[in-house]
């Protein structure tokens, strides 16, 4: 497989989706980062992976279930504990509509 | 010469699991609820949290995907769906996409054009996100995470609907094995069923599909066949104007009739899955399949054709008492209490009480068929009471009220009301001949040959009576005593 190469465009994109504003200087340490994960990452297409069955997991287990029924209660106060900003129980969030 | 459109529809609809807990965590998982009283550490996204999946919303996926026709796939897993916005505390949403949990089935749908099969693409489990107010006040949103993680199934049709009447035949057949199966009581106005409809229009004939719109924010049937008649016009409008047709998320204002885009170029759609490390595989046995497949119960159709075999009713009534699983529950077992009593034409004679009374009843009171709280033995005490004649049938319908409202016990109400019907001749003889001896004049218009007087008179004895005669009787005595000449 071609190597991919890590790109202006691909950086913008990358920052709309992770809603980042970068400065020039940031995105081109970004960028570097970015390239250096995916090349190490090209270095697994040297395995030979023929006889290699591919996995849904990384370990070998399945069907880890809870029964339906309620174990928590209302722990609403330990939970917004960890809110920067709450109001009225709620967590308070930069306004998402215009 | 204007060109001809053919629309093209296809449907994502979520579906709210009726479970007791969320999909990944032992919250609380009913609707409503102070803000953020159901909340964990796993369902607000806090890191170091392990999401352990609820087996109940497997086997309801799997009870789905059976009625639905479709195939299962026997290893499925989860993935994540990653998108940034305050309603997903993750900031990822575990969803299915390599291997959803069932694919390739259909549903059949009646319209007036007659049966059409819709397939259905694929069904998969996620979960939900939590709900957002905006605040006026401080410019600011609130966020209630009750409904984060609250499980669904979505379900997605291939683009084989063509109008609106197709699409709500198809949400409510949807619905109704919904509710037959018990997974979800599929209430559009509380969003435990949401439909995106998928539309685009295309040349009559030319088998070339034009570009899809999505919409969302349909919370009534009303609202999604308005939707789809004003986004059908809108892109004719722009096609007709030799513009094109945006890919594009929109949102229908209901009160205004309009669509407007939701989500700007920023927001393209890329939600870069990836299969959810925390979470295995599930395999789903052929045992496990069989044992679902066992516990399925009769859905709608199989039970209406029974009700016709069985129990001789007519399709149109059939198709009235299996218009909800509840009602139909609640008729099945009038019947059945009636046969025990082993009053004769059980069938017929409850379903009179459900298709005439039940059902007007609830139209009068704006109520739903799931609201319906009597006791089948109170309406089958009714029946039996009025098989022996001792109320008639105004008062049983009376009574029949108060059972409707109050679920009252329908013996002792008539006998602490007094309401049974006089069978003692002695009585309703004396009141017969008091009401003619003071009404000579209409006496002698009726035997002057104005038989129509006749109703006069039998209101008359009724009214002296309080209602508690049977008419028959009433009728019976008169003409007797009016036929014997003016011995009077």
């Amino acid at each position: 497989m071609a190597k991919q190469i890590i790109d202006d465009t691909i950086m913008e994109n990358i920052e709309i989706l992770a809603k980042l504003a970068l400065t020039c200087e940031e995105r081109e340490k970004a960028r570097e980062k970015m390239q250096e994960m995916l090349d190490y990452i090209d270095k697994l297409n040297e395995l030979n992976t023929e006889e290699t069955e591919p996995l849904a997991h990384t370990f070998p287990v399945e069907n880890v279930f809870r029964e339906d029924v309620v174990t928590n209660g209302n722990s609403r106060d330990a939970m917004l504990a960890n809110a920067p900003k709450s109001k009225d129980g709620q967590y308070q969030v930069p306004k998402t509509v215009q | 010469m204007a060109k001809r459109y053919e629309t093209v529809i296809g449907l994502e609809v979520h579906v709210e699991l009726a479970t007791a807990t969320k999909i990944f965590c032992g919250c609380s998982a009913k609707f409503g609820g102070a803000p953020n009283t159901h909340t964990c550490p796993v369902c607000t996204g806090m890191p170091g949290s392990l999401p352990v999946l609820n087996r109940q919303v497997v086997d309801y996926a799997l009870a789905l995907g059976m009625a639905a026709n479709c195939r299962i796939n026997q290893t499925c897993k989860f993935d994540r769906k990653n998108y940034f916005y305050p309603d997903n505390p993750q900031n990822y949403q575990i969803s299915q996409l390599y291997l959803p949990i069932c694919h390739d089935g259909f549903l059949e749908i009646r319209t007036a054009s007659g049966k059409k099969k819709i397939r259905i693409h694929e069904m998969h489990m996620e979960e939900d996100a939590g709900k957002l107010i905006h605040d006026e006040w401080e410019d600011c949103s609130l966020v209630d995470y009750n409904r984060s993680g609250v499980p669904l199934v979505e379900i997605v049709s291939e683009p084989d609907m063509r109008n609106a009447e197709e699409v709500i035949a198809y949400l409510e057949k949807l619905r109704l094995i919904c509710q037959y199966l018990g997974v979800s009581d599929c209430k559009l106005q509380e969003g435990s069923m949401r439909a995106d409809v998928n539309l685009s229009v295309m040349e009559a004939g030319s088998g070339k599909l034009g570009t899809r719109t999505e919409m969302k924010n349909l919370n009534s049937f009303k609202a999604i066949a308005r939707a789809i008649e004003g986004e059908r016009e809108r892109q004719i409008e722009l096609l007709e104007e030799g513009k094109c047709v945006q890919q594009e998320t929109r949102r229908w204002d209901d009160n205004k009739e309009i669509s407007y885009a939701m989500r700007s170029k920023e927001d393209a759609k890329d939600y870069r899955y990836f299969p959810d490390p925390d979470l295995p595989p599930v395999v789903i046995s052929g045992e496990w399949l069989a044992r679902i497949k066992e516990r399925q119960p009769e859905l709608q159709e199989e039970k209406a054709e029974r009700y016709e075999k069985e129990f001789g009713l007519s399709a149109y009534d059939a198709s009235l008492l299996t218009q909800s699983r509840h009602l139909a529950d609640l008729y099945e077992q009038t019947v059945s209490l009636l046969q025990q009593k082993e009053v004769a034409g059980a069938p017929k004679k409850a379903a009179n009480w459900f298709i005439g009374e039940t059902l007007r009843l609830l139209k009068d009171r704006g109520m739903e068929t799931e609201d319906l709280h009597f006791t089948p033995g109170h309406l089958a005490d009714l029946i039996v009471v009025c098989e022996r004649g001792e109320v008639n049938n105004q008062t049983a319908k009376k009574v029949f009220g108060r059972i409707f409202d109050e679920d009252v016990e329908p013996v002792s109400y008539i006998e602490e009301n007094g309401l049974k019907t006089v069978v003692d001749t002695g009585v309703l003889e004396s009141i017969v001949e008091k009401i003619l001896a003071s009404n000579p004049k209409t006496v002698e218009e009726y035997q002057s040959g104005k038989t129509k007087v006749l109703g006069f008179l039998v209101g008359q004895v009724m009214k002296e009576m309080k209602g508690k005669a049977e008419p028959q009787t009433v009728n019976r005595l008169l003409m007797e005593k009016l036929q014997r000449g003016p011995s009077l």
